[in-house]
Order: structure tokens, then sequence, then C-alpha cells
């Protein structure tokens, strides 16, 4: 199969359905926006896709805490077709209140498969505060999360209220005996955050910032890569490209988020 | 009261991080508050089972972490006081909504939108706490404009076992029907009228029409003599607020003095549109000028960008995260209204607030219990709704700035503002005319009404007790916008399923319906099928009401199904509610009877002009004589962390400015993440076409010239938008007078002279106006910490917001240093003007506890400055730029500061290489001399560079240097500063470090 087709949800406060319907098109993958209420019409659509993704945003205005209402919807309308499709052989990718709705729904990490009911929470930020800022992320090289293949290190941008990981000591335990951490926190050196703010934005155990399920084929994170997968939305962009025009080399095109969506793409080409 | 049968609550089951951060809040306050508790509760007052109950609370509840207990109360191990927040009745709540549809969801059932769900917050507080400090925790933890408290000790609790189910539905019956009002009465009842408002049977009256005696009379003659008949109220009301400051802006279009007749914003501002335009010839890039919800520009040859800025001062007074809140998610509306719907892209915003940390009060009245909320609770509040409006509804919030002034203590200014895109065909037909037909629909979407905003400001807190509605004031309800806006710039418009669009903002439908119908003739409305909020509102209230997050759409019949089809598919309410006519007259039904029948010409043009008077009496001031300090390494580091050039990345950080994945040009710039001065987007993402966004903003200057103010803030808006990549040839400005007192000829004749530089420093620099909104009275009357009397009127503010197009934005540029040994230039020449600088209001405070205002307003030579700002153009172009500040408020010491903090690397200088027209070091540093920038270059460059600024003032002051060092030498060669980065890193981020 050359190109996957990629579902990009919308609906009810989902914002960021726009520029992740372009990363994966950017990719090499075709993609449609599809309202949640036309898929719950016409669930027999989703036999037509091979990745879903479900973007950032506020859905519900966050009321009752990121994520959860969504989580509702899904776990009162969507479960066994959420759950056919990741049967399959396809993809799904969560990003910042995607990643809180697949933890509530929990489908990530999904000890126990897709059940509806959360392993992990994401709570409200240590600081008790909106954060839209620029991290460093470093990948586990253990992890199984297609998305992140052959990428060592991320900077792109989180911008949550609600994003610090948490778990209880058992189920943390697992995720890490597992392999299931996708990416931490670093500094900019490298060093593990260890839980110091600003390095780790919102303080999640064990600088968590992504998750997957076992089978890497499901995976959550807080980062966004779509808002860092073009140079010049990098926050050091220009002082980037004054280096590389005095070393002569030309500026680059694309910036590090861009290959979590090839990622996703060159996975249906092997 | 009614009660819940069903209370739920949920809590943590360990650590909730918002209680830890809630207990430090009130320890750094002074109370002594050992641990606190926080449990989310919910009522719900449905017809459901015990077994469905406890399916819905599960809903409520993230299991991992949280825990519920339904008709039982939480009660944590060893509280002292429970205190429980919940709003008002009638006040929107967000919360509940979102629960009430998952129950429904859940439960495939309908329930009451306005009375089956609520929400409360209670915290529990352990502590050695006497009731006046619990008392004192409350007024920080609520507001009672719009929420209700309740307070219980452990021993009340545990006896009445918990907080109780009581339900704060609304309860009201006003009249069903439209009253008449007796207009043939003598002019004493006339004028009482138009000040006080219509007298309800009672005898009350209800609140200002705010109707002069020329208005007045006016009405009474259409009345009695061409429509031979006494007016109802729903028409009289409806007339004041189509005539009213806020929708006509009488003040800019009275005549003024003798030699104005057609009025300030014919004259200076439309004027100055019209010949800019007129000049520019095939180069005018003006789509859309003054005449809808927002200006536009051309962005390409398929897109149209838009811009509005507004101000939400008086509501944000009242409730600041209301008043922002609704501010914020109001302007999106004007860019959805604009054309046929733009995509919002963009926030603004632009606080002036007093001294957060002044905690001296100020009373309403002499009553203790009238105090205002502290200047900190005003700007915690205010940047918070913005926060909470601009975030949920996805829109990015880059630009924007704080500014204070201890004259914003009685009303702080809150300007929000929000750029849209829209492709310039829409289903074939040009965007940006819209037109409703004779027998369209008038379609309401979005929220219901309630009485929310009706007379607003003039409800007292005592009539918002138990069982009232609050009316004075709003909560917005993004995620009911959000919906709205999807539904229609990604869906309705593209599919052609409408002819015009507006925003419902001030005066609710009457404004609306009766602008729309200005494209057709007129309408007819039956107010029997306006969705409400809840019953037993007045039809003049229904028509009237502010709620928000609606607009009125006008739809042709053999659209009509598939419009009102798509919008319930997504979740959109909507609501035929009448038809738009060719006629002349305005109808409006209410229970079969017809209650308003208007001529439209009257209702639209019948305002009688005012005729106002001027006069300007130049203040008399000197420049303070002080001697230069030898050593200028404090002030050098003090003027980094001021109130009015200190880091607010706190704001910054807390507004998604990434959202969309539009982001180039950042509100924080460089490794060491500083304040910036201009955004540039990229709407598009798959081009590298970009906006740019700045404003100029000089409250200070205007103690000394209104004039000067004025063309600086043009200046600053238009510079800082070149100094970021922005180009003058595609470079548009928005105007937001926001004055005080404005029935004072000597405030007029100030207003008259910003308006006159206004008009001179647009033609010059060839950037129109494409947009403005005024707010003419900023005053505040109350009393004191001592409860003497207080006037405090807000100085003079003009903002004067730029909006441009960026041809590519990589080249575009940041502030910050980016290389050790790259050269240091300041472009434009530097003189003694101190006047109104931060210099002197600092060296003023330093030396006698008050700041100095100075007489040395800075100029601005627009020829001059254009040949710069050109060549920087060019540079940019060139790539010749390795770093570019535009230097405003803080003059040179402050860019220098920012450029070296930003890119976290020292530097050396040499006051003597500035152009400077003064020889006193502090000036050289420290004039705020507009036209200036600050930009340093590869060495490498040098030549081609310095060639293209060749006859123009530039000077080479110095080198970026590796380490942290910072050393500034004087026009005498000596050193005068000495410092280093970080340490001036902690005084430019220490001051909102709580914050």
């Amino acid at each position: 199969m050359a190109t996957p087709r990629v579902l990009v949800l919308t609906g009810y406060g989902i914002n960021c359905d726009e520029e992740t319907a372009f990363a994966f098109r950017a990719a090499g993958a075709g993609a449609d926006i599809v309202h949640i209420n036309d898929l719950i019409e016409n669930r027999a659509m989703l036999d037509r896709y091979q990745v879903f993704s479900f973007p950032g945003g506020f859905s519900y205005g966050d009321d009752t805490g990121s994520g959860k209402a969504l989580a509702n919807r899904i776990k009162n309308n969507l479960v066994d077709e959420i759950r056919r499709f990741t049967e399959r052989d396809t993809l799904m990718l969560g990003i910042c209140n995607g990643f809180q709705v697949m933890v509530n729904i929990g489908i990530v990490p999904g000890f126990s498969g897709f059940t509806g009911r959360a392993e992990a929470a994401l709570e409200h930020n240590s600081t008790f505060r909106y954060q839209c800022r620029w991290v460093d992320l470093a990948v586990e090289s253990s992890s199984p999360s297609v998305f992140t293949r052959g990428i060592e290190r991320l900077h792109i941008p989180i911008a949550h209220g609600e994003g610090s990981f948490f778990a209880l000591d058992d189920v943390l335990a697992r995720i890490e005996k597992d392999g299931l951490v996708a990416m931490r926190y670093v500094r900019p050196d490298g060093a593990r955050a260890g839980g110091e703010f600003p390095f780790n934005p919102n303080g999640s155990l064990n600088d968590i910032a992504s998750i997957s399920d076992r089978s890497g084929r499901i995976a959550g994170m807080m980062p966004h890569p779509e808002r860092g997968m073009i140079f010049t939305q990098r926050d050091d962009w220009t002082l980037k490209k004054e280096m590389f025009a005095r070393e002569g080399a030309p500026m680059p095109e694309m910036a590090d988020g861009f290959k979590i969506f090839t990622n996703a793409v060159e996975y249906f080409s092997q | 009261m009614t009660s819940a049968r069903y209370r739920i609550e949920v809590f943590h089951r360990f650590h909730d991080p918002r209680c830890e951060v809630v207990r430090k809040k009130l320890s750094g306050l002074g109370f002594n508050v050992r641990t606190v508790h926080i449990s989310d509760n919910y009522l719900v007052n449905a017809d459901i089972t015990a077994a469905q109950a406890e399916k819905v609370a599960d809903l409520l509840v993230q299991h991992v972490i949280e825990d519920r207990l339904i008709n039982k109360p939480y009660s944590p191990t060893g509280f002292t006081y429970a205190v429980e927040i919940g709003y008002l009745p009638g006040v929107t709540d967000n919360i509940a909504h979102t629960v009430r549809e998952s129950i429904e969801d859940l439960l495939k059932m309908r329930l009451n939108i306005e009375k089956s769900v609520f929400s409360t917050t209670t915290y529990f507080f352990t502590g050695d706490l006497a009731p006046g400090d619990v008392e004192s925790i409350c007024a920080e933890l609520h507001n009672p404009l719009i929420q209700r408290k309740k307070v219980l000790q452990a021993g009340e609790f545990a006896r009445q076992g918990g907080m109780g189910t009581d339900l704060p539905v609304v309860s009201i019956a006003e009249r069903p029907e439209a009253d008449l009002v007796d207009l043939s009465v003598d002019e004493g009842e006339l004028v009482l009228i138009g000040k006080e408002g219509i007298r309800d049977p009672g005898g009350a009256r209800r609140g200002p029409l705010a109707l002069d005696m020329l208005s007045m009379k006016t009405i009474q003659n259409y009345f009695l003599d061409t429509e031979k008949r006494n007016p109802t109220d729903i028409e009289l009301e409806s007339i004041a607020q189509t005539w009213s400051e806020h929708c006509k802006h009488t003040i800019f279009s009275a005549e003024l003095d003798d030699d104005i007749p057609e009025g300030i914003f014919k004259k200076y501002i439309r004027e100055a549109t019209v010949r800019v335009r007129r000049e520019k010839g095939a180069r005018d890039f003006c789509v859309s000028v003054f005449e809808d919800n927002s200006g536009g520009i051309e962005f390409d040859e398929n897109y149209i960008v838009s811009d509005k800025v507004e101000t939400h001062n008086s509501p944000s007074a009242l409730d600041p995260f209301g008043g922002s809140i609704t501010g914020i998610v109001g302007v999106n509306r004007d860019a959805i209204g604009f054309g046929m719907g733009a995509k919002p892209i963009a926030n603004r915003y632009g606080f002036c607030f007093a001294d957060p940390f002044d905690r001296k009060p100020l009373y309403k009245s002499k009553d203790p219990s009238s105090k205002m909320l502290s200047p900190r609770r005003i700007l915690e509040g205010v940047v918070h709704g913005v926060n909470a409006g601009g975030n949920t509804s996805g829109i990015p919030t880059p630009q924007g700035f704080l500014y204070f002034d201890e004259r914003y203590k009685g009303k702080p200014l809150v300007f929000v503002g929000t750029v849209g895109l829209l492709p310039k065909t829409v289903n074939g037909k040009p965007s940006c005319t819209k037109k409703a037909v004779a027998s369209d629909a008038i379609v309401v979407i979005g929220g219901r009404v309630g009485r929310d905003g009706i007379h607003g400001a003039t409800f007292s807190s005592e009539a918002l007790s138990s069982g009232s509605p609050a009316t004075a004031v709003q909560i917005g309800d993004p995620i009911t916008q959000k919906k709205l806006s999807d539904a229609i710039v990604k869906e309705a418009r593209d599919r052609g399923l409408y002819n015009s669009i507006t925003d419902n903002g001030a005066g609710g439908l009457s404004c609306s319906v009766a602008e729309m119908a200005r494209e057709c003739g007129g309408f007819e409305v039956d107010l029997d099928d306006v969705p409400l909020k809840y019953p037993g509102l007045g039809p003049w209230q229904i028509w009237l009401s502010e709620s928000q997050e609606r607009m009125t759409v006008s739809v042709p019949a053999g659209k009509l199904e598939e419009f009102t089809g798509l919008m319930k598919r997504r979740g959109v309410e909507s609501a035929v509610i009448g038809t738009f006519t060719g006629g002349t007259r305005g109808i409006v039904r209410y229970g079969g009877k017809v209650i308003f029948d208007i001529d439209m010409a009257f209702l639209h043009d019948g305002l009688p002009r005012k005729k106002l008077t001027s006069s300007y009496t130049k203040q008399e001031r000197s420049d303070p004589d002080f001697p230069a300090p030898a050593d200028l390494s404090a002030a050098f580091e003090e003027m980094t962390g001021r109130l009015n050039t200190a880091s607010f990345e706190f704001v910054s950080t807390q507004y998604d400015h990434e959202v969309q994945a539009n982001s180039v040009i950042k509100p924080l710039q460089g490794k060491g993440t500083v304040n910036g001065n201009a955004t540039v987007i990229r709407p598009l993402l798959d081009s590298y076409r970009g906006v740019v966004l700045s404003q100029g903003l000089y409250p200070s200057y205007g103690d000394i010239d209104a004039y000067w103010m004025a063309a600086c803030s043009i200046d600053t808006a238009v510079r800082n938008a070149v100094a970021v990549g922005g180009s003058l040839e595609t470079l548009a400005i928005l105007d937001n007078f926001c004055w005080c007192d404005s029935n004072n000829p000597e405030r007029l004749g100030q207003l008259r002279e910003a308006a006159r530089a206004c008009y001179d420093f647009a033609v010059a620099y060839g950037t129109p106006f494409i947009s403005g909104k005024d707010s003419m009275f900023n005053d505040f009357r109350g009393y004191d910490e001592s409860f003497s009397e207080a006037m405090i009127s807000i100085p003079p503010t003009l903002l004067v917001s730029s909006f441009g197009v960026v041809d590519d934005v990589r080249h575009c540029q940041t502030i910050d240093f980016k290389a050790p040994g790259d050269l240091i230039y300041v472009i434009g020449t530097t003189s003694a003007e101190t006047g109104g600088s931060e210099y002197l209001a600092y060296a003023g405070e330093k030396s006698s506890g008050k700041r100095w205002i100075g007489a040395s307003v800075p100029h601005v030579d627009a020829a001059a400055f254009m040949k710069s700002y050109r060549a920087l153009e060019a540079a940019f172009l060139k790539g010749l730029v390795a770093s570019s500040m535009s230097v405003e408020r803080g003059g040179l010491g402050l860019a220098l500061a920012k450029s070296s903090m930003a890119g976290m690397l020292g530097f050396t200088a040499r006051l003597s290489d500035v152009p400077a027209e003064t020889g006193r070091d502090d000036f050289v540093l420290y004039s705020e001399s507009q036209g200036r920038v600050l930009v340093s270059v590869d060495p490498a460059k040098k030549k081609e560079f310095e060639r293209l600024f060749a006859g123009l003032p530039l000077g080479l002051i110095g080198s970026v240097a590796g380490g942290d060092g910072i050393e500034i030498t004087g026009t005498k060669g000596n050193a005068v500063v000495r410092t280093g980065v970080r340490r001036l890193t902690g005084t430019y981020k220490g001051l909102f470090k709580e914050f």
C-alpha cells in the first residue's frame, strides 16, 4: 500500500485538525478532516482509513478535565468501531488534547487492550497554568513507537494546561519495563529534565512526554510535532539561519516534527 | 430555591496540583492556611434512577486520580472551613453545559438546558483561621457580581450533611408585553427618560437610555407628529441603542468647533485613508475599510486578511475575567462577521493597568463593602480571561503589550483584536460584498438569549441577590462559538448557504437585524421564535440582550433547510426569527401583536448631529534640571525591570501562540526568551507570505502634547513592523481612542490634536487607517482609601495598531544578538527628547518619589525616517541584518539590553559613536527619539550594509561580545555602564516572577 489515508478528527473544540492534516499530506498521506458527528452517523467510513488521528485542541473546553468529555463521547458511541480499527494493521496518533483523550479512553498504554478504562492520567500542570513553550525531547531508543523511529532528539513546542503524566507506581513501573515511553523531556544539553521546570514543563512523572501501546502502532504525545515541522516555525530559526548562512549552507525547509508524520507514511510502504 | 436530586462530588485521590497552588497564593497573601482540598461538584436535577446517576458520576471521574461521592459530602479530615463557589442564577456555566451534553449522550435523553445541571467548586481549608480571614479568602476566590458563595465551619458542615443541593435557577417574570411610553410630557420628564430610563409601572427607572435633550425631542417629534402615537418601550430602547455613542460614535461624527463641520472621523481618519488610497493608485491594497465588522487588505491573489481591535474596558473593571474573555471572543466575531466570514487566525491584546503592587483600595460608594477589585486582581483576571478565550478557541494570541499608569486604577483598558483570513471569492462571488436579500430568512445561530448585558453597567450589586439573574456581566463561552465559527467559515460559507452575516454585539438583535436590513430595506421579526435561556424576559429585553456567541445570518429560502440541517449536525443551535423585506419599515411582533413598527430611515439616520466645542491649552511644562549620573550601571539594570519595561513572559507563555502552526516571529525571542515588539505569522501553511502585527502607544507623551503622542504612536507602530521585516508598501493601521471626560472641551481639544496628527502621519507614511473603535468616557467616580471623593480619569490613550503583509517571511528577523564579533549599529538620530520618557519617570521616582514628565516630547520627521526604513527593508531582503530591534519606550539603553539578553551575549558599545544631538550620556541612552532601530550585522557584510545607508544617520556603536560582560563607554570615552547579561536578566525577569 503506497498512500495511507488518514482520518483527522474534528468537532467540539478540536482545533489542530487543519495543520495536522497538512502535516500528513506533506508527508505523502491522504488526509480527511472528519467531524465526530459525521463519523458517529457513518461509522463504516472508518474501514477506509489506515491512520486515525486525534489532533490537539480544547474539546468541550476541557470542562470537567481535559479530554474527558470527548473521551465520554467516544465511549458512548464508538468503542466497537475503534477496537476493530486498532485490530487491523493501522496507526493511531494523539497529539496534546488527542493524547489526553486516548489516555482517558484507555487506549494507551492499553495493557489490557482497549477497555475504555483509563490506566494513566494527564493532570494539571504543576504550575497550574497553561504553558506554551518550546521543549527538548529525547526519544527512547527501545520504544516500539512507529512514530519516533530513527529520531533521537526533537525540538518542538508544547501548549497545554493539563499535561502532567501520572500513573500509579505499578503501572508506571510496567510502562518503563515494557519500554512504552516514547519521548522524555530533557535539557537543551540532552540530560534528563529530572522534573525541573521549564525543561519538564508540566511536572510529568519520569519526564514522560509520549507513550505508546506495546505494538508501537498506537501512540500519544503532549508536544506538537505539527507546530515544529517547518523550519520557520522553530523558535530559533533566525539564529540557525544566520549560522547556516555564515557556513554557506542553505536554509532547510523542514524541521524536527515532520519526521513523526513521514514515519507514519513510511510504515505503510514497508 | 429548587434543590437537586443528585449532588455528585469529585475529588482527587492523591495530590491535586491545584490545591498547592491555591495554598501558596493564600499563604503569600498572609493567611495561615496549612492545607487546601478541592472538590468539583455537579448538581444534577433530572429524572434519572440511582443506577443511572452512578453511570453519570462515572462520566465525571478520571478513575486513576479521582474518586466521587453521590449525595454524600466529601469531607477531608481536619478541615476547619469549607467554602463553596458557584455561579449566580443566569450566569453562563460552561462546565454544566458540557456535563449536560455528556449525560444526554450517555442516557440518550434530553435534559432541560438551563435547569438540569449546575457546577460548583468547594475549597476546604485547614489552619488557624478567624471568620474574618475566611471572608478575606472568599474575596480572593470569588467575584460577587457573578458568583455565589457559601461558607461553613466544619461543625456546621457536618450537622448540615455538606453543602446542600440548592440550585441557582433563574426565576423572573417580566411583563410579557410591550408598554407604551408617554412622550406627551414636559421637558423635565423627557430629560429624565433620556437620563435614567423608562419608568416601569412600579415607578422604578429601567436604566439610562443615554439620550440627550436634542435626541429626545427628535424622537418625541417623530412619534407624535409623524407616527401620531406614543412609542412602545421596545421602540424607544431600540432607538437608544442604535443612536448610542457605542454604535454611532457620536463624538467622532459630531460637528466640531467652526472649522470641522464634517466631524473628526471624516476630516482626519477617513480622509487620510481616502488620500493614501488615491496616492497609492494601482498599489492600493485596501479591500474593505470602515464599513464592515473588520477592515480588510489584500493578502495575495487569492486571499484577503482582516483586522479589528476592540476595547472592553467597563465590563473588565467589574468582572476582569468575564470582561476580557467576552472581549476577546467578541472581537473574534468581528472576523467571523467580516465579509462572508473570515477565519480568525491571530489575536492581539493590550492591557493598561494600575500598579499591581498598589494595595490601597478604592470604593464605589462610602459603603466599605463597595470596594473595587485591586489592580492585581484586575490584572490577573483580565490576563486569564484572554487566556481562556483565545486558547480555548484555537486562535493564536501572539501580539500584545502591558502598560502601567496609576490613572488606570479606576478603569483598566482592555484592548483585544483579531486578524482574519478570507478567500477573495466564495462560492463564485466576491467575498467582501454581502447583501441580505428581501425574502431571506433572518436566522440567529449560536447561544441563547438571557438578560445578559442589558443596561449592563447600571445594575448595582444589590440587585444581584438570589433569584435575580446577573445582567451586568457575561462570561464568554468559547466552545459554543468555536462550533459556530467552524460551521460558518469551514462549511456553510463555501457552500453558499447565506447571503449576509453579522455579529450580535452591542445592542444584540436590535442592532444586527436593523444593520443587515439596510442592505435590502426592512425586516419583520417574531420575538416568540428567539430561543431563550430562561422564561420571563420582557420583549424589549429579548430584542436588546447582549447574550454572547450569536450571529445573525440572512439565508435564502431555498437554502434554509440545508443551512439549519448543517447547524444541527455541528451542534450549533439555530432559529428562524423573521424575514428581511424590501419595505421601508422594521416590524417586530410578540405574542401576535405588532410592538415595534419604525421607519428604517429614521432609525438609522434620524439621530440629530451634535455640535461640540473644543479648546486646547498647551500644558506649561519644563524639563527637570538634574545632573547626569557619572555611573549609569544601576540605571541600566533598573531600567530593564520597571513595570513598563520588564519581561511579561508570564503572559506570553500562557497564551498559545503556536496553534494553527502559523507562528514565525514569536512573542518571546532568542535563547534568552525576551519580549519582542512585533509578530509575524504565516496564515497559509503552504506559503511563505506573512502578516506582520505591532502597535504603538504613548499615554505619557499625551501629558505634554496630544499631537506628538499620536505622531509617535503611529511612527512606533510603523517602525516596529518594519524592524521585524514588514514593508511600508503594504502596511495599514488601526486606531483605538480611549479618552476620558469627553464632554470637557479641553479633552476634546486633545482629541482634535491627536486626530490631526493621525491624518498627518498616516498620509506621510502612506499607511491607511482601515478600522477603528473608540471609548470616550473612561472615568471613575468614587472614593479613595480614606473615603475622600476621588475622580480618576485615564490619561487620553491612543492605541495605533499596525497590520501588513510580508512577501516572504524568511527575510524576517528577531531581536537577539546572534554571534560574538557582530557589529552593532543604531539607525536614526538621538536627540534630547526625554519628555514623557520612561527614564524621566525613573529619575523622578529616584530623586523625589514621583515621576517626572518633562517637556521635550519626541517629534517625528516622517520624510527623514522613511528613508531609513526603506534602507532597512532593503537590508533585510539582502540578508544583511543579523538582529533588529525597534527602539521605543526605554530608548537605546533598553534596546541594547533586550538584544543582549535575548541573544545571551554581552557587548561593548560607545555612546560617542551614536548619531546624537545631545552630549549627555544618560540622554543618549534613554531619550525616546523616534525613527531609530538597533541592528547587528555580520562583519563580513559591513560594507554592503553601510552602503545602503549612505547619507542616512547610522552609527557603528560597538560589537557583540562572547561572554556575559556588558560595557558601555560614554561620550567622553569613560566607562559609564559595566554589568553582565545574567544579572540584567535577573532584573528584567524579576518583577513579575510571582505572577
